[in-house]
Formats: C-alpha cells, structure tokens, sequence
C-alpha cells in the first residue's frame, strides 16, 4: 500500500481573452472581416481600370491625397494583418502540440477543402500581398518595364505584361477566394452566429462572393494579356 | 470473411507503440467490430498473447466508452454509429483495417486503443451544469419551455462524450464536446442565470486542457455519432464573447490537468470520523 | 438472524415524514468530519455523491469506468414514472404506489413503494431543475406517455434517451461536487472488498484498474449503488462491465443476499445471431403499441414471413389474452414468446424469435407516422441485422434486462452490515418479483437524492466511529484476501478463456434459472455450477501480470463472483417452491399456464447468508404484510 498523497487539485488563473482560442477566433473573425471589406473596395477600385488610365490614375491620386486618413487606414489594415498572423500562427502551434503523435491514416470527411487549406492558402496569399506592395506600391521590384511613380495605369498593365507576374496573380486571388470562401461564414460562427436555415444560405453566399471577387480580380491580369487592356 | 486487422499495440504510456497485424479468416458478417476484436482477443488468449485493450460498455451506442479509429475514420465508415454498432458487413472481404486509438495531448495513451479521458469529466465540473442543489427545485411545469427550444436542447444534449470529435478534428479541439453542453444548458431557461460564468469557466479548463483550436471545418460533426451539429460551437463563441464582455472582477480558474493514475486520497490523509 | 426492516408504524401517507422527523441530524459544522464512500456513479450512486457532497460530507466517489458518465443508467431508453398526474387521468401518489406493488406480484415491502411513489414527484422537479430536457407539449408543459402496466400516463421521457439524460443530470451534479472540492471521483478504481471492523462498514479494499494497484479507502459509512447482476447470464441487456462484484464482496462479509432468483426479463430485444455474441440490444417496449407479434402456425415452417398467408399465422398473445392483447406485461409476453419457440415454432436462423410485424400499422397509419414513432428504433434494428423492418417483421426475443433482488436493506437502505446502505438495482427493495416499466430510473433516483441523504446522517449522528488504524487487522485482512485471490487467477495458467467458462454459465443460468424453472432444472444447474466453478479454479487462464490494465483480469475476479452468485440464484429458485412475477415454477400454474403464487407460504422476502465456500447459505424469511394492497392473482386476460 502506498501511501503517497494525491489527488489534490491545483488550481490556476485562467488567460484572459485573447489568451483562449475562443477569443482568438474572434479576434480573427473581426480582423477577416475588415480585411475582406479592404478587398472589395480594393476591387472597386481596381476595376477602373477598363474606363481607361485617365479614371484609374485618378483614383490612384484620389487615395493618395487623403493624406491624414491614409496611414490611418494603413495602419488599420496592418493591425489587423498582424493580428488575424499572430493568432494563426499561435493556433497552428497549438495544432502541433495538441495532437503530438498523428494517424497513420486520417480521412477527411465533413470538411470542406477551402476549409482544410486554410493554413496553406492564407501565407501563400500572405506573400503575394508582400510581392504586390513591392510592385504596384512602392514599384521597388517591377519586372518588364520601368515603375512610374503616379501612373497607376502604366505599372499595372506592363507589370501583367509579363506572363508570370500574371500567373503569380491569378494563382494567388484564387486562392484567396478558397480563404475567403471558408471565412466569410467562418467568421460569422466565430463571432456565435450560426442557424440551421440561415448559416446555409450564408454558406452559398459566401461561395458566390468569393467567386465574384476571383472573377473581378483576375479580369484584370487576363484582358492585359489577351491585349483588351493596353 | 477474410480480414486484416492492423492495430496499434502500446503497452503503456511509456511505451512508443507499434502496428501489429492479425489476419482473420472467419469474420462474421453479422458481427459488431467489437465483437470482431473479442473473437480475436480469444484467440489471442489461448494462443498465450495479451489481448488487445479496448474500451467498451454498454455496446448499444450510448455509453460513449467505445471508440477508435477505423482507416482513418472516427468509428468507422458507416455514419451516425459507434463501433460497438458497426456490423462487419459494411467491409469488404479481404480487407485491410487500421485500426488506432484517438490522439490528442489531452487524451494520454493508456494501453492500446484505450486513452484517458478525463479531460472531459474536467471540462465538465468547470460549469458544465445547474447549480440546483437536491431540494431546491420548483414544480416541473413552474417553467414553461416551448417544445421546440427543449428539442433543441435535446440535441445539443445528445452527446455521449467518447471524444471522436476530437480525434477527428485535425487541431485535436474539444469545442464540439464543449459546446454541445454549453448549448444544452444556455439554450434552456434553467441555464440563463449561469450562462456568462459557465462558457467562460468551461472555455478556460478546455483551454487548460490542452486540446487545439477550433477552425470552423466541421470534421467533429461529421464524426459525431450522435450528429451534434457545429451550431453548438457558435453558440459556445457567442457566450464566451458576451461572457467575456459582461464580466466584471470575477476571476476565472482552471484545475490543472491531472494525468497520472493516482488512487486517490490513501488512509494517511484521510480526514475520518472522529466526531 | 432476525431481521428489523425498521419499517415505521402508523398511516402509510405518513410514514416517511414520520421517519424523517425522527431520525437524529449532522451538526452542518460536523459533515466534514465525515467520509462517506460512494461505490457506483449511476443514477443511485451519481445522485448519492452529488447530494451528500452537497450536505457537506467528504465523499469519495468509485466507478470502474473510465467516467462517471458512463455507467450503465445511461442506456434506459422508455422513461421514468412520476405520480405528477399533470394528464388530470386520475394518477395519485396511492395508484402509483397500488400499481407497483400489484406489478411486483406481492413481493415486495409496501412502505418502501409508497415512499418511492411519494418521492417520485420531487424527482421530476429536480431533474427539470437539473436541465433534463424531458419532452415537452407545445404550449411548454411536460409531457407524458403511458407504459406497460399501467392504465394512466405518468410516464416523463427525453425522446428514447431517458436514461443518458437523468444520468448526465446527476453526473453533472456530481461533477459540480468535484468542483466545489467535496467529492473526490475516482474512476477505473474498482471495489474489491468491503472492510468491516467491529461489525461495521468502514471501508474499501480498491484496485486501480490502470497502475494495478491496491489501495484501501477508509470511511465513517459506505454505500454500494453498483447496479444489477444480470451478466450472471453472460448474455444480457446489461453493459459489459456489469458485474456483481461489490454486492458479492459485500455479501460474503455479512451482507444479506435478498431473492436472488427475482429476475426480469425483457420480451423485446432482437436475436442472438452467432456463437460470438457478446450482449443482446433492447428494443424499446414502447414497439409493442403499435407491432403485433406472431410465429407460423405450423411448427418447422420456413417460409419467408410474406409468404406465409395471414390463416397461417398465429397472433398467440392476441388470441391468449384478448383484452391486454400484445401490450400484456413483460414476464407474461417473454414466457410466451419462450412457449412458442419450445415448441418448434419459432422463427429466425436459431429458431429463437418471434415476428413484431408492423405491417398493419403502417397500412393503418402510413409509413410517416411509424417513422415518427419509432424511427430511431427502427434504424437501430437496420443497423444490427440488416433487415428493413418497414418491409420485413422485425425478429425479437425475450433476454435478462433487469434483477429485482439484491442485497437485504431495511426502510433506511441499511443492509445487515451497520453503515453499508444499497441504493438502486443493487439493492433489492422496491420491485418485488417483477418491475414495472419505467421504475427503475425513478428507484436510482429516489433512493439517491432524497432517501440516502436522510437515513445516512441519522446513521452517523448515532454510530460513535472510532479511528481506524492502517495497521488494523481487519483493513490488513481485507488487503491479503484482494491480493490473494489476484496473485491466484493469475497463476492457474490453465486452458480456457474467462469469456468461454462465463458463457457457458450464462447457458446453465439460461437453461434452467431463466425465463421457467423446474425443480428438476435447478438442481441440476447447482451441480453444473460447483463443477464449472471447480473447473474455472483448475483450468482458467488469465493472461498479462496484476501490475497495470488488465481487462482479463478484471472479468476474471468479476466471473468468479458470478460462478458463486448462480449457485446462489438456482438454490433461492428451488427454495421458492411457487411462481411470482418473474419468477415461473413450471410446476405451479394456473390451468392456463399463468404464475400461481402461494400467499399461505411464500410471502416473504427470502434473505440469504453467506457461510463459507461449498457452505449452504442461511435463509432468514422477512414476512411480508399488506395492510394496504391486498394480493389478488394478476390476470391480464
């Protein structure tokens, strides 16, 4: 017989809310949902390039002479960059310790596969959002032809010139659709909104948009190549 | 039938764990997968081997004791079943099963397929119930509940906690297991007054616990053998949020997971009658 | 031995108040002091743990399991009965109480059932309370159903889990307990031995089913809630693990054994298919409201059930007992259901089962309404045999379900041993020779939540309990005969598994103390037995060492309890020279072959003593008295 003392409880103080994975998908949640308004208005915005280089340039101007809400703006969008990474990264680390032996054979069955490549599309989308900064923002890198500081119009067209820069592009917004397509609804769950007849409907919406906002962005590349936008 | 049982053997949890494989010629069709791995445990036995460990009760798909992972599958192929239930007849001749147990960090190895799973009970005494003690109860029909919010409340309640949402979860997260009794008992008017306290105390010993995070996929309900649904887990966000929100300075406590087997208080410490 | 069941005097309405009022309390201030452990955390035990961690005693809480929630309380599907009459159908706690001891046959004690009908209504205020989700009616009251036995609906159900839903109800009770620090939980911890000193309960002797370890748990009162022993039968509605281990242990340190031969068996649960057979699923009973059951009229047909004309078919429940027709109670429909298949018209591969055919009701009701009935039945049956029973007649056949008997207690639940109390199916209060359906969950509830917590303070306030020494002979004791009989059936190293000696037990059980029991059968089946069980001690092999999991060991010291519990059941058979409830004499029926008490001679409890291995046991007789319900034959024609 032993006679070791056990069973006593230990008791400890428990994180607050970003220290829960609740509270992190929430955070998520909010920080994926003004990103994804950032993509849309984005989209808007690029689609100006069909009414021609005097509309976008325009544009192009209009954004830069807001001048005090600008890096407000920016700062927002890094922000919540920063923070929808930060807590991706700390759950995939989670992922790691919480199941450290795998299956030698696991099969998905519920699940959708936007939903599974959710740790895979986000970074690739990730590093081409770096790639398109350094080449249709600050025009550091600009393959093909020479960056024109203020003619938007000139630098997108001639960087979709160049067949891979547009491959790159189209290979990346489709993937952000499948990112989108699982966040649109996901984060709706997050927040605690799900009801067997809406949730549905939000899911079909959710697809149509992320199909739409593919579609609208990868117009762009492809009338540049097929030579409709010149 | 002809059957080749691949099974994970793992004499303790010190132990790394291998795959061993049985072959099985007479396999029964009408036989549960269970009474399949009893057929070669007696086998076993008399052949002088240790028979694999495996847990299991009740064999009527309710007591959530059975579980494991058949080719990758929580409880196997067939949906809406435990294996206590799956007959053999839903595989084919000759094939092969792999046959593992859960893994999760918040779920120790035992011995072969079967695991610890006392994070659950842990998760539950956080606040994963009424404060109502023995006595204190008004009639029955003192509280009207519409029979559709009691349905609810029945489905969410359904869960026989064997955990397969968490093996098949690919964070190892609990948030189908959490959420299911967070539901149940939020969504009735017995659970309002607790609501707030319950989802942030149950949230934290899950947290506590270990298990991974929940990334909205949804493989947990397609493993459910009672086919909880994922609004569960909305609804353990939105109390957790609005927890979080309301709460004012009580502080919120986890008990640290205890994973070793003790047997419990032993005479030495025993604070025993002497009134 | 006398035995005081301490039954109080004076009106029956009042006689628990009475009790309550007179039974000495626990200073608030001095529950701490006290331990109490709790073996068991089914609805009894769970409820137990819960209410006394409550009160502010120091509870240790046992199960086998790997939870609490796992146990076998959990499968009850059809309901639990409340005398709540909120049908206005004329339910009152006295029909409640008349039925249940009129459906016990008149066996069972009269003021133990009016207290469980008295209690039955706070039961459900307090699992409403609890958040059962109980089903409910559309304006947001409960609702009820009616089940067999009864002519009113008092019957509360959670769709056909009620079972898992009380039982979570009072897991998380218990669970909260943990929380708050006064129950301490501990799982896959087995009771072994009882520890008596100075004639008193003190204690476990304990092994942990993982480490393998030995422990012993000491305790001002212990309560034994662990259930019934119908895997004495190998096949049975019970869980695996079921085991009558605690209650043996417990008997054989001086606990009386009450009617062990009372069992129940069930009349709808589908067929035993193979030789691997490892338990048999219940159908819910609620089947036969709408199901006729039938067998071919001529014996060896073996044509499909289509093909047999409707002037072929023999609807023998209908034709027997027109009024009650296929909704007779379950020991008449199982002993039937037994009639047929002996004489050679059963049906099915083994000849074992009837059809339940629906076919009617479909036509009568439409597929929709039967599915909504029943459908999660239905696509149970599916599941397990593969067969449609919207197109083809479901096959079933009676099995062990439920044990009546159990370990003696007086009207505190007290049993022979001062400070052991039994609550639920372990002991063998309430039921009499048969139970009514939906009983069982209100008796682990009643005697858990509202009975122990009383008669267990009046126990301590009046007991001086001295401290207990480790080195006590008696903890010493207890401690060696554990280690003794481990270190022994992992040393015989015979031949043949636990699993074949168990199943060929349950085939004597089966055979000869089953669903009818002759004189000539039972004496048989004991010489069979002590052959088995000499044999098991010769020839059983377990493998694996005492030291960590071990599942064969587990079975092993569990078979051996059950080697000795079926000699015991077959000799309470034989000694019972009458039929009652589930209990059928062949040789004691009524001309149409119903159960013939005999009130002049049987109306008592029979409670057995343990005296030894090879021993005869000792029968103490209580008398039975009805002041209230006077024993009349049960007809259901």
């Amino acid at each position: 017989m032993s006679t070791s003392a056990v069973g006593v409880r230990e008791e400890e103080r428990a994180p607050g809310f970003w220290g829960s994975t609740n509270g992190k998908k929430a955070v998520m949640a909010v920080t994926g949902a003004i990103l994804f308004i950032f993509v849309i208005g984005h989209l808007a915005g690029n689609l100006q390039v069909f009414e021609g280089p005097a509309k976008l340039n325009a544009y192009g101007k209009l954004l830069h002479t807001l001048g005090e809400l600008l890096w407000p703006v920016r700062i927002v969008l890094l922000l919540c960059v920063t923070l929808h990474i930060t807590a991706t990264v700390q759950l995939a680390l989670l992922k790691k310790r919480a199941r450290p032996v795998g299956y030698s054979a696991k099969k998905a069955i519920a699940s959708s596969y936007s939903s599974r490549t959710m740790y895979w599309s986000g970074p690739i989308v990730l590093a081409f959002v770096i790639f398109h900064l350094l080449h249709l923002t600050a025009g550091y890198y600009h393959p093909g032809a020479a960056f024109i500081e203020g003619d938007v119009y000139h630098n997108v067209v001639s960087g979709f010139q160049v067949w891979w820069v547009s491959v790159w592009y189209i290979f990346s917004v489709i993937l952000l659709g499948l990112h989108l397509r699982h966040g649109i609804w996901s984060m709706f769950q997050s927040l605690g909104m799900n009801h067997p007849r809406h949730t549905p409907i939000l899911k079909s919406t959710a697809w149509v948009v992320a199909v739409t906002i593919v579609l609208g962005y990868i117009s762009i590349p492809i009338s540049v190549m097929l030579g409709v936008v010149k | 039938m002809k059957l080749t049982l691949k099974i994970w053997r793992q004499t303790g949890r010190k132990d790394k764990g291998r795959f061993v494989s049985y072959a099985m010629d007479d396999v029964n069709a009408e036989m549960s997968m269970l009474e399949c791995l009893d057929v070669l445990n007696e086998s076993l036995i008399e052949r002088g081997e240790e028979p694999v460990a495996f847990e299991h009760d009740c064999r009527e798909g309710i007591c959530g004791s059975c579980g494991f992972m058949i080719n990758g599958i929580p409880h196997g192929p067939l949906p809406a079943t435990t294996v206590c239930q799956l007959t053999m007849r839903h595989f084919k001749d000759g094939e092969e099963l792999v046959i593992e147990p859960w893994r999760a960090a918040a779920f120790p190895a035992v011995k072969d397929l079967v695991v610890d799973r006392r994070s659950f009970d842990r998760i539950i005494a956080a606040g994963g119930y009424i404060s109502v003690s023995t006595g204190n109860a008004p009639d029955g029909n003192a509280i009207l509940v519409s029979k559709d919010t009691s349905d609810r409340a029945m489905d969410a309640a359904a869960c026989i906690g064997c955990g397969a949402c968490v093996a098949a979860c690919p964070n190892a997260s609990s948030a189908l297991f959490t959420g299911a009794k967070i539901a149940h008992l939020s969504i009735l008017p017995q659970g309002a007054p607790e609501r707030d306290g319950r989802a942030l105390n149950m949230v934290a010993q899950m947290n506590a616990e270990g298990f991974g995070g929940c990334t909205n996929i949804g493989e947990c309900t397609g493993a459910c053998p009672k086919e909880i649904q994922l609004e569960v887990i909305a609804t353990m966000n939105r109390d957790f949020i609005r927890g979080s929100w309301k709460r004012r300075d009580q502080e919120v406590r986890t008990v640290k997971p205890m994973t070793e087997w003790s047997t419990g208080s032993k005479l030495k410490i025993d604070p025993h009658a002497t009134s | 031995m006398a035995l005081d069941s301490r039954i109080p005097t004076g009106p029956i309405e009042q006689a628990w108040e009475k009790t309550k009022f007179d039974l000495k309390l626990v200073n608030p201030a001095n529950k701490r002091k006290h331990t109490i452990i709790v073996v068991g955390s089914g609805l009894a035990g769970g409820a137990a743990s819960a209410t006394l961690g409550e009160l502010g005693y120091n509870v240790k809480c046992f199960c086998f399991q790997d939870s609490p929630r796992r146990a076998h309380s959990i499968a009850a599907q059809g309901g639990i009965n409340a005398a709540k009459n909120y049908q206005n159908d004329g339910d009152s706690i006295y029909r409640l109480f008349y039925d249940t001891v009129k459906g016990g046959d008149f066996r069972s004690r009269e003021a133990n059932v009016y207290r469980l009908a008295e209690i039955s209504v706070k039961i459900i205020d307090q699992c409403v309370a609890q958040g059962v989700p109980f089903a409910r009616e559309y304006g947001g009251s409960l609702t009820n159903r009616s089940f067999g036995g009864a002519q009113v609906s008092r019957t509360f159900y959670a769709r056909g889990q009620t079972g898992q839903q009380l039982l979570l109800g009072a897991y998380q009770a218990l669970e909260r307990q943990v929380n708050a620090g006064t129950v301490e939980m501990l799982a896959r911890t087995e009771m072994l031995d009882l520890i008596v000193i100075d004639g008193k309960a003190r204690g476990i002797v304990a092994r942990n089913l993982v480490t393998g370890e030995i422990s012993t748990y000491i305790a001002d009162a212990v309560v034994l809630a662990t259930g019934g022993y119908g895997n004495v039968y190998y096949l049975s509605t019970n869980a695996k693990g079921s085991n009558v281990t605690a209650s043996w242990r417990a008997h054989k340190r001086g606990a009386l054994f009450a009617n062990p031969c009372y069992t129940q068996i069930h009349p709808t649960c589908i067929p035993v298919s193979g030789d691997y057979q490892s338990k048999l699923t219940l159908m819910s009973e609620s089947l036969r409201n709408d199901g006729r059951i039938w067998v071919p009229m001529n014996k060896g047909d073996k044509r499909k059930p289509e093909q047999i004309p409707e002037a072929e078919r023999d609807y023998y429940l209908e034709r027997r007992y027109p009024s009650f027709g296929n909704l007779v109670p379950r020991d008449v429909a199982s002993r039937n259901a037994k009639a047929v298949c002996d004489e050679g018209r059963g049906v099915g591969p083994s000849g074992l089962g009837v059809y339940l055919d629906f076919a009617d009701a479909i036509r009568r009701l439409g597929e929709q309404t039967i599915r909504e009935r029943y459908g999660n039945l239905f696509d149970m049956y599916e599941r397990i045999t593969d067969e449609n029973p919207y197109k083809v007649p479901m096959r079933i056949y009676p099995a062990i379900h439920y044990t009546m008997g159990g370990l003696w207690v007086d009207y505190h639940l007290q049993s022979t041993i001062p400070g052991l109390f039994v609550l639920g199916e372990a002991n063998f209060s309430d039921h009499g020779a048969n139970r009514l359906g939906a009983s069982a969950l209100m008796q682990g509830l009643s005697d858990g939540y509202f009975v122990i917590p009383y008669t267990i303070g009046n126990y301590l306030a009046t007991n001086k309990l001295g401290k207990v020494e480790e080195s006590n002979a008696e903890v010493r004791n207890a401690v060696a005969c554990v280690n003794e009989t481990i270190s022994k059936l992992l040393s015989i190293k015979g031949k043949r598994t636990v699993d074949s000696f168990h199943r060929e037990l349950g085939k004597i059980m089966w055979e000869y103390c089953g669903m009818s029991r002759t004189a000539e059968g039972l004496q048989k089946a004991i010489g069979q037995i002590r052959e088995l069980r000499d044999d098991y001690w010769q020839n059983v092999t377990v493998p694996g060492a005492g030291a960590d999991l071990n599942q064969s060991l587990e079975k092993a010291g569990r078979v051996a309890d059950f080697l000795e519990l079926g000699e015991l059941m077959c000799i309470d058979a034989l000694e019972r020279n009458e039929s009652c409830g589930g209990h059928f004499r062949e040789e004691h029926q009524t001309p149409d072959g119903e159960a013939k008490r005999d009130d002049e001679h049987f109306s008592y409890v029979a409670a057995w003593g343990y005296r030894g291995p090879g021993n005869r046991p000792e029968l103490t007789k209580e008398p039975l008295e009805f002041e209230y319900v006077h024993p009349s034959q049960r007809s259901y024609k």
